[in-house]
């Protein structure tokens, strides 16, 4: 990794609009090798809309996503994972049929060497990898478990790890602690405090503790429009946020 | 419930796959050395139906795209082999590989073209691709013989300078022999990587795009791989009948080979296979002793498999799709 104080993934003019609705409107977001940063703001507010555009999966109706220096506007999904943008879904998106064990081979499998797919020494060490990964998030007992008999936190846990596998430069978490029990939230933040220091992550989140222990910047989206960003400390405190949440069910307390 | 026998089924009942492919051939092979040329016959066209059907399995099982339209890369590899015959070439493995590779190339941009559908659209498109086949068998004269097929295809030599094979048991060797050979090669794709990408892409698209794998190029590749399948059982149906007409790649066929991978369970080889010979021989069983029932039959056939596998041809070809790409956010107010 260069250590430059260029970004490594940002957000210029992003703009997503739906008909008369403006879900995301002329956002600007700079995310630098090693930020922890945080997305909140009410529901509706354009959080999970925004990480689609960065990740690809929703084209912006107006605006760019620059990674490492690149236009990155234009690419697939596919494309920008190659490129080093790791994500999780709202939904813990798993292969269902595969075991945990074959979910993150298939998870690395375009990040590590050629992509011969006969190699069975590449799957020997994919596998090791795996397996020593599953360890890390807990599910050490479950390599050979198919990941549709996995529960909700499991399934999380999966999906995470498998996100991590790829050893992305910038990775986007859509609501990582979401349905998550304690347990399974320590393993959580266990496997986040892990990440390598020069990746760089997105998350949005609506679980105080989760923001506060992870992010060092927050930023607060309201109807599509940054409303604020700054230390999770400058963000509570601020008091348009606290306006904002006033009266919604994830008061920010 | 269904679950459980479909497990089994899945598993072959605890016993390794390369136990029953061994078990299979053994038995596939006494058959050949027991039976009278005329049932010997009719086993040749099921083990080239057989590979129809593994075509169709390794497409609607493991990579999630329920196909109708199998039947014309079958009819290029039937033709292909008919032609390359009529010209000399009898040697078995030219007639086997051209037809494998006459149908991927047929299938390359047909591939291109139908993998950007999913679902009823993809059976649609794959039906309209083997309806367009079989009229083009009906019609391009010159090149299929039109409505009258092609007749008079000299016998195929199993090896070069070997003599040709003639005796129903002969033939029913070799098709044993070539039938066993690709089942065994696509067992062990699917058991490379290879396979766990193909299931990765049916089990969920979007998550497979989110680890950076091209989707489509790997549906593309499916597509084009089991074309080639169903080419190889194309030319073992013009070594077994040394005749093709129009008729051996309509609709019924496609049709029939569905039914049989949906009865077989879709994501197990030989279920497949044991399923497209179970609806084979009640197709000419019911021919022979109720005449003009048979369709009824294989109806009733499918209802019941439809019946205990609930899900049936919509169960293989469902994709999951939890989290749409486009997700609108409702403001709140």
């Amino acid at each position: 990794m260069t250590q430059t104080s260029r970004p490594q993934l940002s957000a210029r003019g992003l703009t997503r609009r739906y008909g008369a609705f403006l879900a995301v409107d002329d956002v600007d977001l700079d995310l630098a090798a090693g930020d922890r940063h945080a997305l909140i703001g009410p529901n509706g507010a354009g959080k999970s809309t925004l990480l689609n555009l960065l990740a690809g999966t929703i084209r912006p109706t107006a605006g760019q996503v620059v990674l490492a220096g690149r236009d990155i506007t234009r690419l697939r999904p596919a494309r920008r994972a190659r490129l080093g943008i790791g994500r999780t879904f709202q939904t813990p998106a798993v292969l269902e049929s595969l075991t945990a064990l074959d979910n993150l081979v298939v998870a690395a499998w375009r990040h590590t060497g050629t992509h011969t797919a006969w190699r069975p020494a590449r799957r020997r060490t994919l596998t090791a990898r795996g397996l020593h990964r599953l360890d890390e998030v807990g599910l050490g007992d479950h390599a050979h478990t198919p990941a549709r008999e996995l529960s909700h936190g499991q399934r999380r846990l999966l999906e995470i790890a498998g996100a991590l596998s790829a050893d992305p430069a910038v990775l986007l978490l859509d609501e990582p602690a979401a349905g998550l029990a304690e347990h399974d939230l320590t393993l959580l933040l266990d496997a986040l405090r892990r990440l390598p220091a020069q990746t760089a992550v997105l998350l949005v989140e609506h679980n105080q503790d989760v923001v506060t222990t992870l992010a060092h910047t927050v930023t607060v989206l309201h109807h599509g429009r940054v409303l604020a960003t700054g230390t999770p400390h400058a963000i509570h405190t601020h008091p348009a946020v606290a306006e904002v949440y006033l009266g919604t069910p994830h008061g920010t307390g | 419930m269904s679950r459980s026998w479909r497990a089994v089924l899945r598993r072959g009942s605890g016993l390794p796959a390369p136990v029953w492919g061994l078990a299979t051939t053994a038995a596939l092979a006494t058959a050949g050395c027991l039976a009278d040329p005329y049932t010997l016959s009719t086993w040749t066209r099921i083990l080239s139906l057989g590979l129809l059907a593994l075509s169709v399995a390794v497409l609607a099982g493991t990579a999630g795209l329920p196909s109708l339209g199998q039947v014309a890369p079958y009819a290029v590899g039937a033709y292909t082999t008919a032609i390359l015959a009529r010209h000399g070439i009898t040697a078995g493995p030219v007639q086997l590989a051209a037809a494998a590779a006459a149908a991927a190339v047929f299938c390359l941009p047909i591939g291109i073209a139908v993998s950007r559908t999913r679902g009823i659209t993809f059976l649609m498109a794959t039906l309209a691709v083997g309806e367009l086949t079989a009229v083009a068998a009906g019609q391009w004269t010159t090149v299929t013989g039109g409505t009258d097929g092609l007749a008079g295809i000299p016998a195929t030599q199993p090896w070069w300078g070997t003599a040709p094979i003639l005796e129903d048991q002969a033939v029913y060797g070799y098709a044993v022999a070539v039938a066993v050979a690709v089942t065994a090669v696509l067992w062990w794709t699917l058991r490379t990587p290879a396979g766990l990408l193909l299931q990765g892409c049916r089990d969920d698209e979007t998550r497979m795009r989110a680890s950076g794998h091209p989707v489509a190029r790997y549906l593309v590749a499916a597509y084009v791989g089991a074309g080639a399948i169903a080419g190889i059982g194309g030319a073992l149906l013009v070594t077994g009948q040394r005749y093709v007409s129009p008729g051996d790649v309509g609709f019924e066929v496609s049709a029939l080979v569905l039914l049989a991978v949906t009865i077989g369970g879709g994501r197990s080889l030989g279920g497949a296979l044991a399923a497209v010979a179970l609806v084979a021989l009640v197709r000419d069983w019911a021919a022979a002793t109720v005449p003009g029932r048979g369709p009824l039959l294989l109806g009733a056939l499918f209802i019941a498999a439809v019946y205990v596998h609930p899900k049936g041809m919509v169960g293989l070809g469902r994709r999951r799709r939890q989290h749409p790409p486009v997700e609108v956010e409702v403001p709140s107010s």
